[in-house]
Formats: C-alpha cells, structure tokens, sequence
C-alpha cells in the first residue's frame, strides 16, 4: 500500500472550507504547519498494511438496540425557540439559502 | 441518496398531484410528445431514486410524533433538534416497514448498518444525515409494471428525512429571497429510499414504476403515498445512448420532480436535451439538474467536481442492525397481497371482463389502498360495481378520512343506492357526510336529509302528474323533441325536492311515450 | 475519612440519611469553599447556589418525612461543563455555546438527583474537552490545587481541580482519551473511565462518539466505586450503553490482590518521567509484596494508540460539531447568507485547538483520505484490541503510568499540540479498546506534585479493576505512614 502524500497548505483550506471554517493567510500557515506534524507522526498508521484486519467502528459487540414505536412527549415550543438566535413564526429563521440541499 | 428537503414557498410542481385519474387523463398527450423527443435512434435510459416516507407512529430515532401539517416545531425533541448530547435509538416498527418493502420488491433483506453523511443545510438539524450507506438493509430485487416490463431495484435503505425549509420574501431574482424559515417537525421522519437500476425506457414507463411502486407501499402499509404532501419523493437520472448501444450514456440526476406530471415532463424534457447536445457536441456533461415547472425545463444545480464530499463514516451512536430470521418472516408475513393480486381479486368481484373505465376504477382502489373496503363492503352485500365506482371517485377523493371508514357503512350506502333507496346524487351526498363526520349512520343521515326512498310506484304517479299538467310540451316531446327530456326531468325534480333519480325519470318519460 | 482527612462522600451521605447533618448545612459549606477558593483556582464556570440549596432542602425535607434520600444524600457534586443540566448553563467552555440552557438533563444527572446528590456546578474544561490542560476554555484556565502556576491536567481540569482542593467530595467528568484519569492522576485524585457503554452518554455532549465515557473523580477509591454504582447501568435513551446492571465496584474494594496476575505495562512505564515510571515500580514491587503475581509485559500495539486515536477522535467530532451552526442555539454571527453565517459563527465560534480537530477529522474522513487514515486507524483499533484480548489471557490486570509526567507548567505545550497530545499516550488505549481503567494516586513527583498510577482490566471487569485499585490506595497510605503498618493484608 502506498503512503498518503504530506498535508499541505490546499489541504488545509480545502477541509477548512468543508467544516465552514474561514481562516486567515496566517493562520493558514500555522495550521498547516501543525496539522502537517501531526499526519506525518500518523504515519506509523497510515503506512501499515493492515488491509486483512476487520475495521472496528465501535467497541461493543452489540446488535439491534430497538425502541418502540411509541410516541412520547417532546419539547416546549416556546422553550425550544427561545433558545435560537432568530425566530418567526414558530420557525427558525436564517439568512437566505443559496443553493440546495444535496 | 438524501431527502429532497427543500420547496420553496410558491416554487412551481407544488401542485397536488391528482392520483391516478389525472395520471391516465395526461397518457395520451405524454404520448404525443414522446413521439417528438424520443427519436428513433435515441433510447432513454431511466433510473429512479424515489424517498418514502414510512408510516410510522414516531420519528426514525426518537419518540416524536410523525405526522404531516402540525403547527410548525411542536414535533421536536433534543435528539430530533440536534440538540448537543442527545442520542438516536432506532424505531423498530420502521426497521419492519423498511423489511416489508424488501419482501414486496423481492430484495434480499440483510444485516445491515448506519453512516453518517455530513453536508451543511439548515434543514439538518445535526449538520449531517443519518443514512445506510454501504450495507443496506434491502439489497436486490425487481418490481413488476401492469404492462408486463421488470424494473430492477439496487438497493432500499433506511435513513432519516430534513426538516422542511420555507424561502421567505422573494426579492426578485431567481431562486433568491430574503431569508428562510425552518420546521423541523419533519426532521427525523423516517424515510426508505428505494433505488432502481437504470431499467426504464420512457417516461411513460417511469410514471407507470412510480405509480406501481407507489401501490405497493400503500399495499404493504409502509407509506400513504400522497406525493401532493411530499410523503413520497422521487429524483430521476437520466441518459440517453444510440439504439444497440451496450455502454450507457452520461447521466444527470434531476430533482424536485413533485408530482407524476413534472416526473414526465422532466424526463421528457431531459432527452430530447441531451439528444441535441450529444448530437451537437457529441457528450453530455454528468450534473445534477433541477426541474423547474412553471418553465418547463431543467436547469443545471451543480456539476459532477462541484459534487458534495459525504465524508461517510460509521454512525458510532447506532450498533448495527441484524433482524433474526423469526422478525425477517413476520415482516414476510405482514406484506399481505401485492398491487397486481389485489387488482385481480378486485376485478373478479365484478363477475366479468371489467370495462375500460372499471380497470381505471381498480387501479385507483388499489393504488390508494381501498381495495379492501371495497372486497369487505361487497362481501356483505353491497353490490360490486357500484363499490368500485363510489370507492375510486367518491372515497378517493377524500382519502384520509376513507381510510378510516367502516366497510359496513360504506357498504350500506352502496346497497342503498343498489336498491334504488338513494339515488346517485343522494349516495354521493350520504356518503361526504359520512367522510367529513368521521362515520356515522348512513340511514340515519338519509332519513334526517328527507332522502327517504322514492319508490317506483310514486316516482310514476308523479311522473304522470307532471305530463298531464304540460300538454303542450308532452306533445311536442311525444313527437320527438329530445331536448324536452330536460325539462320533464327538472319539473319531476321540483315536484320531489331532488329526490327522483335522473335515470329512473329519463326511463318512465321513455315508457309513457311508447 | 480519606486520606486528607475530610469527609468521604460516603460518610456525608450517612450523615445526612441519619438525620446528623441537614444536607443544607453540607452543601453551604462546600458553596462557602468553593465563594473563597475558586476564584484563584477558576474549577467552576457556573456555581448553581440557587439550585443547590433548593436541592439540599429538597433532600433534608425527604429525611425528615423518613423517605430514603438515596445513596449519595446531601452530596455536592460538581458536573464537568459538557454534561446537560437543565434551565443551567452548558458551555463546553466555548463561545459557541455561551448561555445555552439546555432543555434536558443527562440521564447521569438525573440518576444523580435521583440519589439524592446535590449539583453544586459546571466545572472548566478544555472547550469540547479537547485537550489536556484545561487551557483550552474560553473562559481562561483552571489552575492546579497545589500549584497555580501548574495546568490540572484536562480535559475535565475543573472537575479533577474541584475535587483535588476538597471544594467538593465528588465529580464527574468525561474520558474520551484520558480526560478524566490524566487530569486525577495530575492532581492526586481517583478518577476511572468505565467500560464503553457502562454509563450513558445521553446528555454528554458529544466529542468522539465511540470514545467518549463519563467518569466518576473522588478523594478514595471507595467513593469513586460509589459514585460509579449510582450513574452506571442500562439507559434505552443511548443505544450503546449496555444492557447489563452496573457493576457492583463496591463489593470487591477489601477483597485485596492475592493472586491476581498483574501485568506491568512496558509501553505505559517506559516513555514516563523517571519520577513517574519509579512511582508504577514501587506500586507494582507492593502489590507483589501483598500476593499478587506481578510481572513484565510488552503490548507493542499500543504505541500505534496514540495516532490511531488522533485520527479517530477527530474525525468524529469534526462531524459531532458541525451542528454548532448558528441556526438553532447557540452563537450566531450574522452574515448575508446561511453558509456565510455558518462559517462567520464558526469562526468565531471555536477556539484554535477544535478548529485543528475539526480540520484533522475532515482531512481524515475526506475522499480519498478515507481508507488511509480513518479507515487504517479502525483497523489498528482492532489489531489494539486483539492484542489486550491476548494479554488477558495471561494477566488479570495491567498496571502503569496514568500520564507521562507530574502537572506541567501552564503555556508549556500549548505552541506545540503535538507535544500537548503526547500527554494522553499513556490512557488513550483503554480508550480505543473500550475497557475500563483507573487511576490511583501513588506518592508524588520530583517537584513535589501527585503521581497517578493507572489499573486497566479487561472489558466489564470494573470490579477486579476497583480490587486492585483499592489495594494500591492502602499500599499509597502505607508508604505515606509506614508507621501505621497498613498494606499487609
């Protein structure tokens, strides 16, 4: 298996994009610089060949945890939306949406 | 692979999509047009990803109602809302419906588990959806059309719905407005999204799959259904390649198709498109294109490098889900008769080869999911014919309360007026009171009407009072004037207060002339 | 008592069942401790006064109907200050969520109440408990009980801080990759990381979902195991938290270590300070001389743990964080349009160290990255554990280090995330496994300050864990009082 390539400066704006983060020249370098260090330490990781071991995505052994399809009670309308930045209408309310959903 | 989450407020396909009716009344001008786009050396290549809401008591992961039109937010919990450290836990009853539909479509039911699929949208209260990804619980499978054609289903997996967004204050400029509202009474409802292989040849085909598709999830009691409420979604890929070719074509991915109507129309649209481009430039450019109604057209959304990266991982708050096989043969056991059987035990009550206008008559019983009021309203006597016209106009226009109608009482309206007790009008009259009352009596309801029956006898007597008082008219009728009918017939009507069925009058004016 | 001389948890609890002491008397007088220490120390980011006498009076009124106030009656706990307390603040020490008061309680606070304990706050932490110092906050650092100009250890360094200076008898805080046992060990108190799924996680919020436990911090082991039996147990509001009772922790503290195979850990002695690694040798030469059958053992797998787990943890949270919006609590930083406004309140939203988390999860999670990164660290997650389900086959517990060092400095690792990860090297594979682990004080450092040694079992075996833990408490009290003669059992 070949090694991933280094982390760098595209990478970490990329990724800063897609968490909607925005970052400044500077901080961008810093960043990359730290982020860099701590990918190249994972290549202990990363360049094992471990493509015969199962992936474990959790500890547990456990299967079907279930409810029923029972309704219970939620929350407080008022209470849920005194908590939001801007409401209207019994609505959360955002600034205009550009683009659709996926 | 996601909800198709958004409708802007008065964005276009909003329409109801009027059942079945409208579906067949449209065939023959989607026919004409297909003629025109679908050149002969062209073939359509359709694959349809439809999202079906399940009917489920609550959410997909929390115990909040699932249910369509509340009040905006009073359906919200912490674990809907996103809330910081709430958790999922799986309803077990969708985990069944999704394993119903396995079974109606032939796919294989497996273990199975859950990714996360993150994208920013503010309808997604946790900023990332909830989905089966790469172990789906249906894998597989085939759905039979009426005409005979297979349609293959790749996969029908379980994931949570997006809350419903509402673009405010239209500036102007196209798909722009001031800012958005959100409810989230629709977050987390449980959604199955069923996938079909690229099978379809036409969109006259893609609206036959839907609409089959549609009445085996009503059949199997997964979903209602009702696209007009969104309970029922679907996004087309489409492509086009020359006739005999093996490869096919570059795709693109077309959303917000609303109703069966854009559904056509968009795939329609979309080939004789793709055509022109290809045979102009010789390729198509992979994109996901959005159907806009009211222009008749698709226009590009994004293309395939501006494509969302998902970053799937495993949904480490879930465990994975692996139904033994005892719950896999119950969920077998609960799918009951599919469409085409049910269509068939329908069309057999009526004791002969059913005319054109009854297979409509079955298809929409059936694709709403009344078939059964109607079989038990016939085995106790009402008479079948007349069920399956009451049911697929009367009752399908009102199918939320029709639903909920005792087979008794709608079959004792039908042996009513199979008797000659109430006319047609009156049948029809008994029975939206019925609907809007949530039940009732139906003779009760007649008798308080003053529908009480007119019998032969009487309705003869007046009958002849009325010509005996127009002589003149009389004459002139016996002497062949038709349109005189019309007028007997409304002075019959007066003298009865309505009451006189129109065709019994028309048959005693007939005999009195002879 | 416990070794300090104050009350144990268990001793005020009866106290206030018997009717000897007014719960209101006990939680005024660690309200009193808390108005005139916290202010150099900065443990709390919210002291519920109000909530806490209303609690006590609650618990008082029970006594005197001659209801049963539960096991912890009258006890002030302080909650690390990312677990959910309803119509109170839950930060996570960001401005993210500065003034959210969630609807809800966490199932572990509730059970809380449930047993009579009084919240007496929201303690600091590293914002979204990333970190290890507790420098991370919003709100400024906690300081070290002993030494202010030393860090707590994090991520629940107000909690392990609280607790340490004896303001409260019992905290919780959250482990998802040492973040209670480094920062106990750091400040000389008890603190353990159940199995994953013992305990229930609704209501903390989440940082690295499969990771994540909440854990108990207390002044003697005993307390600890009691704290432990009332918030663990079966939960249906959390998928992943067992379907079994909790496990009875109490019941096995005197049993002692006769026999029991002790393995002493080679990866969690050898990259320790001198200090450290010399305070694990003579905890393991006592519990030898107390019966137990201790020897050397090497799990190679484990120096794979610490990238592993720094490619995991993130990953989950910088998907775990991306509800953090601005749309529906919270933060909000006004912009033109809804993606704008989601990246102005993130941006200013998030402190450095969990925008580099985020950033590292997306990276590591993103197309093409996948298999390299996320995926390889879930497959060492398994090598890891097939390789503890070995040993186990010939120890019946591990004992090392808790943390490679003693409280370090405050601003010593903070340039440098990647020396500031190395503290958690130590506790991260108990993490990754899912097992439990605790950790003991154990004498101190070079500079004076508590050493922490740390007892991992295999999954489920909470009870061998808190025998060994318990035996190592009385070995520390023997060597601290020789002449008390104590640790021969």
């Amino acid at each position: 298996m070949s090694e991933p390539p280094a982390l760098g400066r595209d990478d970490v704006a990329h990724v800063a994009g897609l968490a909607r983060l925005s970052l400044s020249e500077e901080e961008l370098d810093t960043f990359t610089g730290q982020l860099a260090r701590v990918i190249d330490h994972a290549r202990d990781v990363s360049s094992l060949d471990v493509h015969d071991v199962p992936p474990t995505a959790h500890p547990l052994p456990v299967r079907n945890v279930l409810r029923t399809d029972d309704p219970c009670p939620g929350l407080d309308r008022g209470e849920v939306l005194a908590a939001a930045p801007d409401v209207e209408d019994g609505r959360f309310k955002v600034p205009r949406i550009v683009g659709e959903a996926p | 692979m996601s909800a198709a989450g958004t409708s802007a407020a008065g964005a276009p396909g909003t329409n109801a999509d009027r059942a079945n009716r409208s579906d067949r009344a449209d065939r023959a001008d989607r026919e004409r047009r297909a003629d025109t786009t679908e050149r002969a050396e062209w073939e359509t290549v359709v694959g349809l990803e439809v999202h079906c809401e399940l009917k489920t008591q609550t959410k997909l992961f929390c115990g909040c109602k699932n249910a369509f039109g509340d009040e905006p937010n009073t359906n919200v919990c912490p674990v809907c809302l996103g809330l910081p450290g709430s958790l999922p836990v799986l309803n077990a009853f969708a985990v069944e419906l999704a394993m119903r539909i396995g079974e109606a479509l032939h796919c294989e039911v497996r273990p199975s588990s859950f990714h996360r699929k993150n994208y920013f949208y503010p309808d997604m209260p946790k900023d990332f959806q909830i989905s089966q990804y790469d172990e789906p619980i249906n894998v597989g499978g085939w759905l039979e059309l009426p005409d005979g054609s297979r349609v293959g289903i790749e996969r029908a997996h379980l994931e949570e719905d997006t809350g419903k967004t509402t673009h405010q204050g239209e500036t102007g400029r196209i798909h722009a407005a001031d800012y958005a509202l959100v409810d989230y009474n629709r977050a987390g409802v449980p959604l199955v999204e069923i996938v079909s292989r690229p099978d379809i040849r036409s969109s006259a085909q893609a609206r036959l799959y839907v609409t089959e598709l549609r009445a085996v999830l009503v059949a199997t009691g997964a979903s209602d259904g009702r696209m007009e409420e969104g309970s029922l979604r679907v996004d087309a890929n489409v492509s086009v390649r020359r006739v005999g070719a093996a490869a096919l074509g570059t795709r693109c991915e077309v959303k917000n198709l609303n109703s069966l109507r854009s559904l056509g129309r968009a795939i329609d649209y979309e080939v004789a498109r793709q055509v022109a481009l290809v045979e102009a430039t010789g390729t198509v450019v992979q994109e996901t294109r959005h159907w806009d109604e009211n222009a008749g057209r698709t226009v590009p959304l994004r293309s395939k490098e501006e494509a969302f990266d998902y970053r799937y991982f495993p949904e480490p708050d879930l465990v994975p889900l692996a139904p033994g096989s005892d719950w896999r043969a119950r969920a077998a056991g609960a799918v009951g008769l599919l469409p085409s059987a049910r269509r068939e035990r329908l069309a057999g009550l009526l004791g002969g080869a059913p005319t054109p206008q009854q297979v409509d008559q079955v298809h929409v019983v059936v694709g709403q999911g009344l078939d059964d009021l109607v079989v038990a309203a016939v085995a106790k006597g009402a008479p079948a014919g007349l069920a399956l016209v009451r049911a697929a106009n009367e009752l399908a226009a009102d199918i939320g309360a029709a639903l909920a109608l005792d087979a008794g009482t709608f079959g004792s309206v039908v042996e009513m007026e199979g008797r000659g007790e109430l006319t047609a009008t009156q049948a029809k009259a008994v029975l939206a009171e019925l609907l809007a009352a949530g039940g009732g009596d139906p003779a009760a309801i007649a008798a308080e009407r003053g529908f009480e029956a007119l019998s032969e006898g009487s309705l003869a007597a007046v009958v002849q009072g009325v010509v005996e008082a127009h002589p003149e008219e009389w004459a002139r009728y016996s002497a062949g004037e038709e349109k005189l009918a019309g007028f007997f017939t409304g002075q019959v009507m007066r003298a009865t207060g309505g009451k006189a069925d129109g065709k019994a009058v028309a048959a005693e004016l007939q005999r009195l002339r002879r | 008592m416990t070794a300090d001389g104050s009350d144990s948890a268990a001793a005020l609890a009866d106290a206030v069942r018997r009717g000897e002491r007014s719960a209101r008397s006990v939680v005024e007088a660690a309200l009193g401790g808390i108005a005139a220490r916290d202010p150099e120390l900065h443990a709390f980011l919210h002291v519920a006064a109000d909530g806490a006498r209303a609690d006590a009076d609650a618990v008082d009124e029970k006594v005197r109907a001659g209801e049963d106030p539960g096991p912890l009656a009258g006890v002030p706990v302080a909650l690390k200050d990312n677990l959910c307390t309803r119509g109170i603040p839950t930060t996570c020490a960001s401005r993210i969520l500065e003034g959210w008061r969630p609807p809800y309680d966490a199932t572990v606070v509730t059970r809380l109440r449930d047993a009579g304990a009084v919240v007496v706050g929201k303690t600091n932490l590293d914002e979204f408990a990333m970190g290890s110092s507790t420098e991370n906050s919003c709100m400024g650092p906690t300081r070290h009980p002993m030494d202010p100009s030393r860090v707590p250890g994090g991520s629940s360094g107000g909690s392990a801080a609280a607790v340490g200076a004896g303001l409260v008898p019992l905290g919780l805080g959250s482990d998802t990759g040492g973040s209670v046992r480094q920062p106990a060990a750091l400040c000389g108190v008890v603190g353990m990381k159940p199995t994953y799924g013992v305990v229930s996680r609704y209501g903390l919020v989440a940082f690295a979902s499969s990771l994540d436990q909440i854990g108990p911090f207390a002044r003697s082991v005993a307390d600890a195991a009691l704290l432990l039996e009332v918030i663990a147990g079966h939960d249906p509001k959390d998928s992943t938290c067992l379907d079994r009772p909790a496990p009875e922790a109490m019941r096995s503290l005197d049993v002692g270590v006769e026999g029991l195979r002790v393995g002493v850990c080679e990866e969690l002695v050898a990259d320790t300070a001198p200090d450290v690694s010399r305070r694990v040798r003579e905890a393991a030469e006592d519990l030898a001389g107390t019966g137990a059958l201790v020897e050397e053992v090497s799990v190679p797998e484990m120096r794979l743990g610490l990238s592993a787990y720094y490619l995991i943890a993130p990953a989950e949270a910088s998907s775990n964080l991306a509800r953090y919006d601005g749309v529906r609590y919270g933060l909000r930083v006004d912009a033109p349009d809804v993606a704008q406004m989601n990246t102005a309140t993130r941006t200013a939203g998030f402190g450095p160290e969990v925008k580099r988390r985020i950033m590292l999860g997306t990276y590591a999670l993103s197309a093409g990255y996948y298999d390299a990164y996320y995926g390889k660290a879930q497959r060492v997650r398994t090598l890891l554990i097939r390789a503890f389900d070995r040993v186990y086959e010939q120890f019946d517990v591990l004992i090392g280090a808790t943390a490679p060092t003693t409280a370090f400095a405050i601003g010593e690792r903070v340039a440098d995330p990647l020396t500031m990860y190395l503290s958690d090297v130590c506790t991260i594979p108990s993490n990754l496994s899912g097992h439990p682990a605790i950790s003991v004080p154990f004498g101190a450092g070079d500079d004076g300050l508590p050493v922490g040694v740390q007892v991992l079992a295999p999954a489920l075996c909470e009870e061998r864990m808190f025998q060994v833990a318990a035996a190592l408490e009385r070995l520390a009290a023997a060597r601290a009082r020789p002449a008390r003669g104590e640790g021969r059992r």
